[in-house]
């Protein structure tokens, strides 16, 4: 569903394109042999072609060019054998070269497509324009010092993909959708690791609205936005202003703008407009980046069974809803988890203890399923107690419980706590001559035909078992016993 | 293609080289001399030619992913005029 803003002369449809910039996941530099690690001292992973020192050369790193190329076969896009570096000119202090290495005609991938996950398992295709490589830029701490700005080189140079959609979103929640799907995607395939805190995936929001159907607008650029959160509300924000000065009768002017969060609003970055004259031309430096067909296929050979195929295969082999196995496929642990889990047994079952119980207790104590205390086999195993009548799904949930705390294994907590179902007919039986002997006046009511009171029954019986009766075998007793 | 005494003065800026207002004028007419040289090169007709990319019969080297390199913080910063902690220090440029 596209976003619809009601104004005072009709409505407005909003048109959302998104370039995600995503760190390429390499040991080096695209240009250097210095760390491309996160999080070091300042200044001590960089090398003098980093710091642009005069005479150094850049050489390529081969890693991320099989990186760009295997996200461009993730996105469904086409891979260019023959593609460019270029100059991409601007002045700022932690840019030591004075212009970024970037790719502007001839990207290394070209057009592609990705579904997104939008709400109750519906999918939507987004178009995706390109994706080149880049160097990013160091960084600038503005608050460490009164009047100086302090510049650190440790991500001069460090590879990016830059990841640019066409304008085919139509609403904050796709936009968010479209981000997820990226990040899946490049964390199934290990190109990225998609940490949006520090910094490793961001994105620079392009936002317009029109008249249903009509023409696009003029767009508007929100620049490095690194929360899938913030972003949306950038997207509301930005366009009900566009709606706004349309409105009363204004036009819109095309500008990069800055989404500040603590103040929910964005605001113009017109002095940048001048300095962003990037005069591109093909780096001098740089030979023009060539592969063959046999280096495509050799990639393609390695590529993982990604989100959407996965997905297709939970609902169509595993008998899962799109909703749960959309879920499950999120993310690469927890897809194996699940099928760990899921491995010979009930698919269904698995996948409702995964969700409810596993995720439940996980976002209650706030771990990670890394951190989880109760490992996919060990999950199994609880299952496998509940298939086989050794116990209860009620008292399977207390079993997990306690295996989450302790980390023991259910079998030795069912042993230890004699959580045992009772199946033995002759304390089944005992039980329910109990109750109905303690109960004459509601066995009367039932006899006279409130059928509802079969379920009063079943729960004192459960009650008087502590749980532990097989509820299969008590209505197989019950029933004949109270119809008389 | 002609240059104007206001786009050297853009271009200069872009730049960040300083050029008097003086010397503008000047500056755009050797510019001209040097694009209209250029330019002659338009007169081949290269329809049938393949775009060159490098006058040497080379093609790009590529480097295997290792750390080779870095863990020289002092003779990063040792040019820098100013700096702290291992950090350049320059003048405030937040907005």
């Amino acid at each position: 569903m596209g976003m619809i803003i009601q104004g005072a002369t009709g409505d407005w449809e909003v048109v959302i394109g998104l370039e995600i910039h995503a760190q390429v996941t390499s040991k080096s530099k695209l240009f250097s042999g210095a760390s491309a690690a996160y999080g070091a001292a300042p200044n001590s992973q960089v090398s003098f072609v980093d710091a642009a020192m005069p005479g150094m050369l850049p050489v390529i790193n081969e890693m991320a060019v099989e990186q760009a190329v295997r996200t461009g076969l993730g996105l469904n896009a086409k891979i260019n054998k023959f593609s460019v570096f270029d100059r991409k000119n601007y002045f700022y202090a932690d840019l030591p070269q004075g212009y970024q290495i970037s790719q502007y005609l001839q990207p290394i991938v070209g057009e592609g497509k990705i579904l997104i996950d939008l709400k109750d398992g519906e999918t939507r295709e987004i178009g995706i324009t390109r994706l080149h490589l880049e160097q990013d830029a160091g960084k600038s701490l503005h608050d460490q010092h009164p009047s100086m700005s302090f510049i650190d080189l440790n991500r001069s140079g460090v590879p990016l993909m830059e990841i640019v959609s066409e304008p085919d979103m139509r609403s904050p929640e796709e936009a968010a959708a479209y981000v997820k799907k990226i990040r899946s995607i490049v964390r199934y395939l290990g190109t990225c690791d998609g940490n949006m805190e520090e910094g490793s995936m961001r994105a620079d929001v392009n936002v317009s609205v029109r008249r249903v159907g009509e023409e696009f607008g003029t767009r508007c650029e929100m620049k490095n936005i690194n929360s899938v959160r913030f972003m949306q509300q950038a997207i509301i924000y930005e366009a009900n202003r566009q709606v706004d000065i349309l409105e009363s009768g204004g036009t819109v002017e095309q500008e990069t703008r800055l989404y500040d969060p603590d103040r929910g609003e964005t605001r113009s970055m017109r002095s940048k407009e001048e300095a962003h004259d990037y005069r591109y031309f093909p780096d001098p430096d740089l030979l023009p980046l060539e592969f063959d067909g046999a280096f495509i296929e050799r990639i393609r050979e390695t590529l993982p069974e990604l989100p959407d195929p996965k997905k297709a295969r939970f609902i169509k082999d595993l008998g899962l809803s799109p909703y749960d196995a959309g879920v499950l496929v999120a993310e690469k642990e927890v897809a194996d988890y699940f099928e760990a889990v899921a491995e010979g047994r009930d698919a269904k079952l698995a996948a409702n203890w995964v969700i409810g119980e596993l995720f439940g207790h996980l976002n209650r104590t706030g771990k990670d399923l890394a951190d989880s205390p109760v490992e996919a086999p060990a999950l199994g195993d609880l299952i496998d107690l509940i298939k086989d009548g050794t116990i209860s799904n009620r008292i399977a949930k207390e079993v997990f419980e306690e295996m989450f705390d302790t980390g023991k294994k259910a079998a030795d907590i069912v042993e230890e706590k004699g959580l045992k179902q009772v199946s033995d007919t002759g304390a089944i039986e005992a039980a329910i001559d109990a109750v109905i002997a303690a109960n004459p006046d509601k066995v009367a009511e039932y006899r006279g035909g409130k059928d509802k009171l079969f379920g009063f029954f079943m729960g004192q019986v459960m009650k008087a078992t502590q749980g532990k009766a097989n509820p299969g075998v008590v209505t197989e007793i019950l029933k004949p016993k109270l119809d008389g | 293609m002609s240059l104007d005494k206001a786009t050297v003065a853009k271009v200069a800026n872009l730049a960040r080289i300083k050029v008097e207002e003086k010397d503008l004028e000047p500056m755009a007419a050797e510019l001209n001399n040097i694009l209209g040289w250029v330019e002659q090169l338009g007169e081949v007709d290269t329809a049938d030619v393949e775009p060159m990319t490098s006058v040497a019969e080379m093609r790009l080297r590529w480097r295997a992913d290792e750390v080779t390199d870095g863990g020289y913080v002092e003779d990063i910063v040792a040019n820098a005029p100013s700096g702290e902690d291992g950090y350049f220090a320059v003048p405030k440029v937040i907005e």
